[in-house]
């Protein structure tokens, strides 16, 4: 597949904006058990929501230069039922909202407690919101990614892994960027976030070399005899049907070396996984927010590069019919 | 229930690309749904959107080869993969008639139909922002006001080696149907269980097996056939005549 730069940033930038969210409210709950209670935490969440709806915006807007007709986008929530494009656009607003909610009730200091199971135990209004937007959170995780894993015909990306890297690499970014916010606001509590960023980091190394083993590896279930049907194991095409391009040359292939697929795929596992960990352990050995702000900013970029290559390793079997390109 | 479709028969398909032409020249013309883009074409990279194109494989290794001409445009399949995907609804596929249309004032451009068609047999149109694909004709083929033996594709109307046949895949008793049948039609990429509707009939060679022993016959008391050498002397008149 030819990667699309307005895919590679929606897919990033909410990623990290779920990540972080997932991230805010592990700390409310912490918070609220009475674990890690910092007097900053209202800044910490609307600081941290102000960020989501940022991340969650740019996302959008980014996803709209995908769309040849942006203007009908309304309609794409209409298919929910077969499609899990049409799902994602509606767990997309629906996130961003409730997070905008769950920031504003933070800021208003709006947090009566809705009921209590027990008498020590009480459950507030923002946890009950939190809670949803998290859950939420994890919907569009799985939506996003199943558009992608969905497609059966991309052997690359129709497996259960390509739901966990998504979800893995946006908490691993989400968490990451908590923790930079966390130290820029002098957070006592700043290795709680680093810690879990190593940790899901490391996670999501495990699984997308597990990807990048299985994708190594694949079958291929199609080919050219199977394409065109007739039986002989040297089939070579010499026209294609077209002499310039067409939009099966330009949407399907990346036109790009080898050399530079692979080198792509080592700048993001030392960029996504090794440099981010290792500026995090530096940062919580040396308490300083630039390391952090550093270590997401290398991991983002990294990201881009990571989601460049998971579009430009899917081969479609579409291109068999396009071989003399 | 019905499903139109296509028989595309490689035996006969010379390549000349009327077919390409004749869909082009129809298709463009709709007042209603708009041309298909030619984006610089005759300049040094031409580009522009069709419903249909043909192909052209080499199979066999020098000097054993063959060339196939292989037309290509939707085949319209019984389980369209690329219809649930469309998160409008513009892509659907019609009950009366099995055919697979896009809506063009529903279609947002956002290309996921054509990642889940195997076949590559959409094109986004670079003007008009919208997929396409073949239809069919399906404004020619329920057209009332063309002679009913118009009431074809325009591309089976061009082909000038009836390498192209429209019919009803499902009517058992069809043309179509019998030869597919009959002729041993084929889809294309049957491993994802797409059911293309359009057929591909194979290249036909005419042979005949004879086995060694089918030569001799083998209750032949006589020895009829046993070939006498020239010089043999015992010359009789069977040699001669055929009784």
């Amino acid at each position: 597949m030819n990667p699309a730069f307005s895919v590679i940033f929606l897919t990033t930038l909410i990623g990290a904006a779920q990540g972080l969210f997932l991230a805010l409210m592990a700390g409310q709950i912490y918070s609220d058990m009475g674990v890690l209670v910092e007097a900053d935490e209202k800044l910490f969440f609307t600081y941290g929501t102000a960020i989501i709806t940022v991340l969650m915006i740019l996302g959008l807007l980014a996803s709209f230069f995908h769309l040849g007709r942006p203007e009908r986008a309304w309609r794409t929530a209409t298919k929910w039922k077969t499609s899990w494009l049409s799902r994602e656009v509606i767990v997309l607003p629906a996130f961003t909202m409730m997070a905008v909610l769950w920031g504003v009730l933070h800021y208003k200091g709006i947090n009566p407690v809705v009921f209590s199971p027990t008498d020590t135990v009480h459950i507030s209004l923002t946890m009950v919101v939190g809670l949803m937007t998290a859950g939420l959170a994890m919907l569009l995780y799985l939506c996003t990614a199943m558009i992608y894993a969905a497609v059966k015909f991309i052997q690359e990306w129709a497996n259960p892994l390509t739901v966990v890297n998504y979800t893995m690499l946006g908490m691993a970014s989400g968490f990451t960027l908590s923790a930079a916010l966390a130290s820029w606001l002098g957070f006592e509590s700043t290795f709680y976030y680093a810690n879990w960023a190593i940790f899901l980091t490391l996670i999501g190394f495990m699984t997308r070399l597990a990807s990048l083993y299985r994708n190594a590896h694949i079958k291929l279930k199609s080919n050219a005899q199977s394409a065109i049907g007739i039986r002989h194991p040297m089939i070579r095409q010499t026209s294609q049907g077209a002499m310039g391009g067409s939009f099966n040359t330009r949407e399907f292939f990346h036109h790009k070396t080898d050399a530079v697929v692979k080198s792509i795929k080592w700048f993001f596992i030392v960029t996504v996984f090794i440099i981010p960990v290792g500026l995090l352990i530096l940062g919580v050995s040396q308490d300083n927010a630039t390391v952090f702000i550093l270590a997401f900013a290398v991991q983002y970029i990294g990201l881009l590069a990571e989601r460049w290559f998971f579009f430009a390793q899917a081969r479609h079997p579409q291109n068999i019919y396009y071989a003399a390109t | 229930m019905t499903q139109l479709a296509l028989i595309i028969d490689l035996n006969v398909c010379v390549g000349c690309s009327a077919c390409v032409t004749s869909c082009k020249e129809w298709n463009t013309s709709s007042e209603i749904a708009g041309v298909m883009a030619d984006k610089n074409p005759y300049g040094k990279d031409p580009s522009g959107t069709f419903f249909n194109r043909v192909q052209t494989f080499e199979v066999g290794q020098y000097p054993n080869t063959e060339i196939v001409h292989f037309p290509k445009s939707c085949l319209h399949c019984e389980e369209p993969p690329c219809v649930p995907v469309c998160p409008t609804g513009a892509s659907y596929k019609r009950e009366e008639d099995g055919i697979v249309l896009v809506d063009y004032d529903k279609c947002i451009g956002c290309k996921y139909c054509s990642w889940s068609c195997p076949y590559g047999a959409r094109e986004l149109d670079e003007k008009q922002k919208v997929m396409k694909k073949c239809t069919l004709c399906v404004d020619r083929i329920y057209d009332d006001s063309l002679p009913e033996e118009r009431r074809q594709p325009s591309c089976v109307l061009a082909c000038p080696t009836n390498a192209r046949l429209f019919g009803d895949v499902h009517d058992p008793d069809s043309h179509v149907s019998q030869l597919i049948r009959e002729e041993g039609g084929y889809q294309l990429m049957p491993e994802w269980g797409t059911k293309p509707s359009n057929h591909y009939l194979p290249r036909r060679k005419i042979k005949i097996s004879v086995r060694e022993d089918e030569l001799q016959r083998v209750d032949n008391p006589l020895k009829k056939e046993v070939r006498r050498k020239v010089s043999e002397d015992d010359v009789s008149l069977d040699d001669f005549v055929a009784w």
